[in-house]
């Protein structure tokens, strides 16, 4: 066994999980804390990003630095036989960011079963979006409400839990 | 700190997939005619004033064995900064939220395994003493998450 098959990926997402050192060779030095070469290392992210395990390696923007201080979480009541259908097209609107489907929880007063993410440089914006959106689900929405957020309690991107 | 014209064209490049090279930011520089060292001194700059919150690899816990899920709690006003606290604790809490509503907390659950979830939406209940409800997604319509700077 060589040296680089003896790291394992667990170690190289712990090393790179705090973000990538903003250096000229970032995955030299990254490499260079694990004990292994550039180019294993370098080897090593592209399988996991043709896994899957990695999505890409980028820079997460605040939104509200960037002028985008009215965001709003949009919940809609939609029928489910229509959902799939009107989801894809809720998706590909540009000024969506995510949109999900989830389950409801009648229980808790929550029959919202499509999640939409709407980002916009002021309130009056994000309700025209929101209106947009409504008049694509037409009949096939049975209510919906929009949660915008105050604050951010907290941003870190994925943690490994420590082992012993 | 204001973002400069040549700070949002920088921060839309940076959104997109850093090249897996020996100086991948001498690559971005060059694709948009900046030297190496103004892209590092300018992502260091919005790293600090907060423009860019984390720059790195964005890991999908899912197709490494593991889940996602977003969760909210009802958390009465008077204890929202305790609960805070309690809930941020958890390095499975990924980001959390304060939203306007009755559901005022909704953070995202990232462990290592499928089981994870129900287990730590279990403890955080254990600790918090408030119910959590977990919205697992059923269909992903759109995963786009840029926004244009």
């Amino acid at each position: 066994m060589s040296v680089e098959t003896k790291i394992s990926d667990r170690e190289i997402i712990a090393a790179l999980q705090g973000g990538l050192p903003i250096v000229a060779a970032p995955y030299a030095e990254v490499a260079d804390k694990l004990g292994m070469s550039e180019v294993d290392l370098v080897a090593r992210i592209a399988a996991m990003k043709d896994s899957g395990a990695i999505r890409r390696i980028a820079a997460a923007p605040n939104h509200y630095k960037l002028g985008m201080v009215a965001n709003g979480m949009t919940v809609w009541d939609v029928d489910d036989t229509q959902v799939a259908n009107l989801g894809t097209q809720i998706g590909a609107l540009p000024f969506v960011t995510h949109c999900y489907e989830r389950p409801r929880a009648r229980d808790n007063d929550w029959p919202y079963n499509l999640f939409a993410m709407v980002h916009g440089g002021t309130p009056a914006e994000v309700e025209a979006k929101r209106s947009e959106i409504a008049a694509i689900l037409g009949d096939a929405c049975q209510g919906h409400d929009i949660l915008y957020s105050k604050r951010i309690l907290k941003k870190t991107g994925l943690r490994l839990r420590k082992r012993g | 700190m204001m973002l400069d014209d040549t700070d949002r064209l920088l921060i839309n490049r940076l959104q997109e997939d850093l090249p897996l090279s020996n100086r991948p930011f001498a690559d971005v520089g060059r694709e948009l005619g900046l030297t190496e060292s103004a892209v590092i001194e300018r992502i260091e700059a919005m790293k600090a004033s907060g423009a860019i919150t984390r720059f790195g690899p964005f890991f999908d816990v899912a197709a490494m064995g593991g889940a996602f899920c977003l969760c909210a709690i009802a958390v009465p006003a008077d204890r929202f900064e305790e609960v805070m606290i309690e809930v941020n604790d958890f390095p499975e809490v990924a980001h959390n939220y304060e939203r306007d509503h009755t559901l005022n907390m909704w953070f995202v659950l990232a462990t290592e395994t499928p089981e994870g979830i129900a287990e730590t939406a279990e403890r955080i209940e254990e600790k918090t003493g408030l119910q959590v409800l977990c919205f697992p997604k059923l269909q992903e319509f759109f995963i786009g998450f840029r926004v244009k700077a």
